[in-house]
């Protein structure tokens, strides 16, 4: 093994999923995720996230294409890829009957953990997910947010070295999202975990993710880091508008780091790179000249915009399966603790 | 890497940990458990005691009592159709529990378990043989409470009934739970719906209830119902029961219903298993 390159932790194929011969739900994807990175695919319902992630976790078998985790193919050596891996899935999966802390000793049972090391890690994770008080308590009497975090906690019983998210906050509230960002981001950061996650929420993808896959009917339409994705764009916008009548288009383009600028009701929309520095910039060339600007924003671009340019903005009917829709529906009803 | 006793030890640890998550439904949860043996219970008091054929034959002044018991016994084997009908109750337990080992795996699939359970390194074959046997602990449980019931409203155990009868019993029942159970689990396997897996169920549990020895004997059906009751595994298992608790023992007969279970259980369990491997993940 190479030590200190990095690695790369999974790597696609051309990987596939066609259901009942006709309907193709992930189409010929290639990408990889290095060591300690948390990858992301974006995208929005039903564009093959879900899955793609059940291909790499083992749980549905590849048409065509493969992937490998850890070196290990997904197909021919699924047993060696799940004992490498932790799942939290979209859904509630904990046992409603049981308590939480039986149903951490039943992952790692799954796991074959002997007994005396189960139980030091369940008490382990259990303090880290903030649940030791509640953990003798029957999983149907948590909130989503407990649920979310009892769901963690049996993803790491194994010590995985890649989790696998799937729509880790779907139907979370605000406060709850926002603890779940700060477990996620805490696993790469004290454990260098690698994390692979789905989310159709964009800011989720923007907050954690060091780079996103954006996949839209099946297949991924771009990949990069937030960032990159936005300047690819074409920068910030600077809209500014001065007391003079006079036209300053021909001024301001020669700014530096100045890309575009456009007159719009006696407003200039400015496109420009580092919108931070670039803005005083022209306000400072503007003053030389004897120009005042009397109003001045500035707009970073969101992922909102980067996804929307791929994906197209008219919404998606996309036809779910009765199965899939009854599952997210309880899921969304647990996670608001009905 | 490969350590073949580790790996037998997480085959019994994994089997263990998902038949227990399903037992555990059922005995922590008092109502659950309290309803599962009041219901044989029911059914034996008001079945067994108020519907008594016993009694159509005795309260007819036109037969002698000695006539009567006469008939009942060529009749049923016994005089006594409270005797009879308990043992076949103890098959009407083993069907029921066994019918409710499918639902469990629908709802498993539902609920995204199976997905979770599949994406660990648990043996697939594991999954469905946990279904099997957690079904086949309760109903060995179950019928073992519904035998102590039965002798408390009168069951008479035979003359030459021998305390090591009751192995062979609990060995006739693990067969035969075994055996319905790989079905029920067998048609659950790549169903999505309960709805459609409890109308499943309840089409074949009437069969294989009425269809039996369990509250009449084969010979006195019509004929051409008698050929698909010699098939039913309800019957061998009625039959084993009686001989053992009830009946003088036939050896060659109760062979052959050791054998006939024996042989399907394993068929089912099998087929169960090798089709886990390929249909539970898609």
């Amino acid at each position: 093994m190479r030590i200190g390159i990095t690695m790369e932790v999974i790597e696609a194929a051309g990987l596939t999923k066609v259901f009942n011969g006709s309907l193709v739900a992930v189409d010929h994807v290639n990408f990889s995720v290095t060591e300690g990175e948390i990858f992301g695919f974006l995208g929005p319902n039903g564009a093959g996230k879900t899955t793609t992630i059940n291909m790499l976790i083992t749980v549905l078998k590849p048409t065509e294409g493969t992937a490998s985790v850890y070196g290990y193919d997904i197909a021919k050596q699924a047993r060696q890829v799940r004992s490498t891996i932790g799942v939290v899935p979209q859904e509630y999966t904990a046992d409603e009957d049981l308590t939480g802390y039986e149903n951490i000793i039943l992952c790692a049972d799954l796991y074959g953990i002997p007994r005396d090391v189960s139980k030091k890690r369940a008490a382990d994770l259990l303090q880290l997910v903030e649940l030791t008080s509640f953990k003798d308590k029957k999983v149907q009497t948590y909130s989503g947010g407990m649920r979310r975090r009892l769901e963690l906690a049996c993803g790491l019983i194994n010590r995985p070295k890649v989790l696998f998210l799937d729509e880790p906050t779907l139907g979370l509230d605000v406060q709850t999202r926002t603890a779940t960002w700060d477990y996620i981001k805490m696993l790469k950061k004290e454990y260098g975990m690698t994390l692979f996650m789905t989310t159709h929420y964009l800011e989720e993808a923007d907050a954690l993710c060091d780079r996103i896959a954006i996949i839209d009917h099946g297949k991924i339409v771009t990949i990069g880091s937030p960032e990159v994705l936005k300047n690819n764009l074409g920068g910030d916008i600077i809209t500014l508008s001065i007391q003079q009548d006079s036209d300053i288009t021909g001024l301001i383009e020669t700014t530096e780091h100045v890309k575009d600028v456009k007159k719009q009701n006696g407003l200039y929309m400015i496109k420009a790179e580092n919108g931070e520095l670039t803005a005083p910039q022209i306000i400072e060339v503007l003053r030389r000249n004897g120009y005042s600007v009397t109003r001045l924003s500035l707009a970073k671009p969101t992922l909102n915009e980067v996804y929307l340019d791929y994906t197209g903005k008219s919404f998606r009917d996309t036809e779910e399966s009765k199965e899939s829709f009854v599952k997210q529906r309880i899921t969304l009803r647990r996670a608001r603790g009905r | 890497m490969s350590r073949p006793n580790g790996q037998y030890a997480a085959v019994l640890h994994g089997l263990w940990a998902l038949t227990n998550r399903d037992l555990k439904k059922w005995y922590k949860e008092p109502i659950l458990f309290f309803i599962s043996i009041l219901q044989p219970a029911l059914w034996m008091g008001l079945f067994g005691k108020a519907m008594n054929l016993g009694a159509v034959l005795s309260s007819n002044p036109a037969i002698p009592p000695d006539a009567a018991k006469q008939i009942m016994r060529q009749t049923f084997g016994t005089s006594d159709y409270f005797s009879f009908m308990a043992v076949g109750m103890l098959s009407f337990v083993v069907l029921f529990t066994t019918m409710f080992s499918g639902m469990s795996i629908v709802w498993d699939r539902r609920l995204g378990f199976l997905n979770k359970v599949l994406s660990t390194p648990v043996a697939r074959g594991v999954i469905i043989f946990s279904k099997v046997l957690s079904a086949t602990l309760r109903s060995t449980a179950q019928s073992a409470i519904v035998i102590i019931i039965a002798l408390l409203l009168g069951l008479q155990l035979s003359p030459d009934f021998n305390p090591l009868n009751l192995l062979g019993v609990f060995a006739i029942i693990f067969l035969v739970c075994v055996g319905l159970s790989s079905l029920f689990v067998l048609i659950a396997i790549r169903s999505t719906r309960w709805e459609t897996q409890m109308a499943v169920v309840n089409l074949l549990n009437l069969p294989l209830m009425f269809g039996s020895n369990a509250f009449f004997p084969t010979r006195m059906m019509p004929d051409w119902l008698q050929p698909a009751v010699r098939m039913n595994p309800v019957t061998y298992t009625t039959d084993a029961l009686r001989q053992l608790l009830i009946l003088n023992t036939d050896v060659t007969q109760l062979m052959i219903d050791f054998t006939y279970l024996g042989i399907f259980a394993a068929i089912f369990a099998s087929v169960g298993i090798v089709l886990s491997w390929r249909y539970l993940s898609k």
